[in-house]
């Protein structure tokens, strides 16, 4: 089964052609990142119209790269949410318009699920039941993943996704913008035990995630110390609050891995590209006997073919969407 | 030839079927549900209800603004995904220009006019003969005052049309007068006929363009190239 999967949820546009949910035949990424670079951070209304200009030719391009025709699709698959409402309906509405044209049925993907589903691209052999840490510039989620369309939110964030956190600490820092790679490449030659920052454990079981006192942690020690006229190494500021955080999600994910019995974990979404987290997870994986997955870092952030991935998995549990889709900036898991 | 014909820019989602000799099929629905939710099945029954099948469509046709900016790129990205699909050519039309062409048998100025917030309008004059229109000025965003002070030297007979009319009757009559008058509500509205028989018009001069440059006309850019602007002047 052939499916074209479109992803417009944030700033990037992306149409890609996966064969089966794992046979990536075609991926294209058009990425606003420079445009957006300006700002300091992703502006909505820009997002939506690079979304609008660009879609077509990136459609286009998806197929072409597949070799196939639309009419050789099987499926469309668009993400409806969560992201933002603007850059959503430039995707979910080109997808309505060129499903019901080809006279194909068209599947509303979650695109956090979407990411979660990578896992399968990079590895068939890894299979429901696992756990996956989900984490973005929007979005830090454990998911339980019961099956290959039963998905269980074990934690969240209660404010700043971890990739936010990112961002806005690298903002702080004058680093620029996207702050992950950022912060990676600054935090490279820094003592990660320089400076405590906190670990915060939110939610009944202590497994939810809060980022932004951390965030003011960090703001508040380069203020505290700027004002003291004190010089600061960036480097270990950096080192420090990537450890915070990678520290945090790793121990969050074993967890829940562990309160639920299950034995293979993964990772997804841009921030699973941060290089020490994906290190951290894999040796706490290795000392806890548990499999450990991760998608490539292009399929971690933010692609279709992880979309057309999920849908093809959706479409066999039956999802369909008619045609009054809309998008749905806050879509649950 | 057939045009498929959609605007989504305004307050009503509307689309139509327009071919050589008549208006073939025109949906309107102008309340609740936004227009994500309205267009698409919207079209669904048009066509159904019509008997026609999307591969005997020629050229598909959008209004392309100036509107609310979702709105314009709901309506732009269904037209782009359906020519896309068909492999068929496009033709982009101004709403306001649509709007106009509501009143093409009166004598004198057109003058629809969108509310832009912030105090404006979309805005865009025409003057007619009764046949045709001309074009006087580029789609716009005013104050409405300016606008009334150029309609005011101008003097001629104007008539208004677009959801900019409901919230800002009083003040053109007030301003105006007699010259201005206002067309009875059901045309007053954007309506895909109209975008189609301009699309007819400009296809039958060549002016096609691929579904990939099939592009929104805001008039605007957005607040934050616009602080920026303002900021660097």
């Amino acid at each position: 089964m052939l499916i074209l999967g479109i992803e417009s949820s944030c700033d990037e546009t992306a149409a890609a052609v996966v064969r089966d949910g794992t046979e990536v035949l075609s991926n294209v990424i058009n990425s606003q990142i420079e445009i957006h670079k300006e700002y300091g951070g992703v502006v909505p209304e820009i997002a939506s119209r690079n979304h609008i200009k660009n879609i077509s030719a990136v459609i286009d391009k998806a197929l072409s790269d597949s070799g196939k025709a639309i009419s050789e699709i099987d499926a469309v698959a668009v993400t409806y949410g969560p992201g933002l409402v603007g850059a959503l309906l430039v995707g979910v509405s080109a997808a309505k318009g060129l499903a019901f044209a080809a006279k194909k049925p068209l599947i509303p993907v979650n695109h956090i699920k979407g990411h979660i589903c990578a896992n399968y691209i990079e590895n068939p052999d890894f299979k429901p039941p696992f756990i996956c840490l989900v984490a973005s510039g929007g979005h830090s989620h454990i998911v339980l993943v019961k099956s290959y369309s039963e998905y269980e939110t074990l934690a969240r964030t209660f404010d700043d996704a971890a990739g936010e956190a990112f961002d806005k600490v690298a903002r702080v820092m004058g680093l620029g913008y996207p702050g992950g790679p950022k912060i990676q490449k600054c935090a490279e030659g820094g003592n990660p035990e320089a400076i405590r920052f906190p670990r915060v454990k939110m939610g009944e079981r202590g497994f939810d995630f809060s980022f932004s006192g951390l965030k003011t942690a960090v703001i508040n020690y380069i203020h505290t110390a700027e004002q003291k006229g004190e010089q600061v190494n960036i480097s270990d500021v950096a080192a420090s609050f990537q450890e915070a955080v990678v520290d945090t999600l790793s121990s969050h994910l074993i967890d829940c891995a562990k309160l639920c019995g299950v034995e293979r974990i993964s990772l997804a979404g841009g921030v699973a590209a941060n290089a020490p987290l994906r290190a951290r997870v894999e040796r706490l994986a290795r000392e806890n006997g548990m499999e450990f997955n991760c998608p490539r870092m292009s399929l971690c952030t933010d692609n279709a073919a992880m979309i057309a991935c999920c849908g093809y998995y959706e479409f066999k549990a039956g999802s369909v969407a008619d045609l009054t889709l809309n998008a749905t900036p806050s879509l649950p898991i | 030839m057939l045009i498929f014909a959609a605007d989504t820019c305004c307050m009503a989602a509307t689309a139509a079927l327009v071919d050589d000799t008549r208006l073939v099929a025109q949906t309107v629905v102008n309340h609740n549900k936004t227009h994500s939710q309205k267009m698409m099945p919207q079209i669904a029954d048009m066509l159904k209800n019509a008997d026609i099948d999307i591969s005997d469509i020629d050229v598909f046709a959008a209004a392309v603004g100036p509107g609310s900016f979702t709105g314009v790129r709901i309506g732009v990205a269904t037209v782009k995904g359906m020519a896309q699909a068909a492999d068929k050519p496009c033709v982009g039309i101004s709403t306001l220009e649509a709007l106009a062409n509501n009143a093409r048998c009166f004598c004198g100025l057109l003058s629809p006019i969108l509310d832009a917030r912030r105090g404006q309008v979309y805005n865009a004059l025409f003057e007619c003969d009764g046949r045709e229109m001309k074009r006087l000025t580029p789609d716009r965003a005013l104050p409405l005052d300016e606008l009334l002070s150029e309609l005011e030297a101008d003097g001629r007979q104007t008539a208004f049309m677009g959801d900019g009319v409901f919230v800002y009757r009083g003040e053109i009559e007030s301003r105006l007068g007699s010259s201005a008058v206002f067309l009875p509500k059901f045309l007053s509205m954007n309506l895909a006929g109209s975008v189609g028989e301009l699309a007819y018009e400009a296809a039958l001069r060549g002016e096609y363009v691929s579904y990939g440059n099939l592009t929104p006309q805001y008039v605007r850019l957005s607040q934050a190239e616009q602080d920026r602007k303002e900021k660097r002047e």
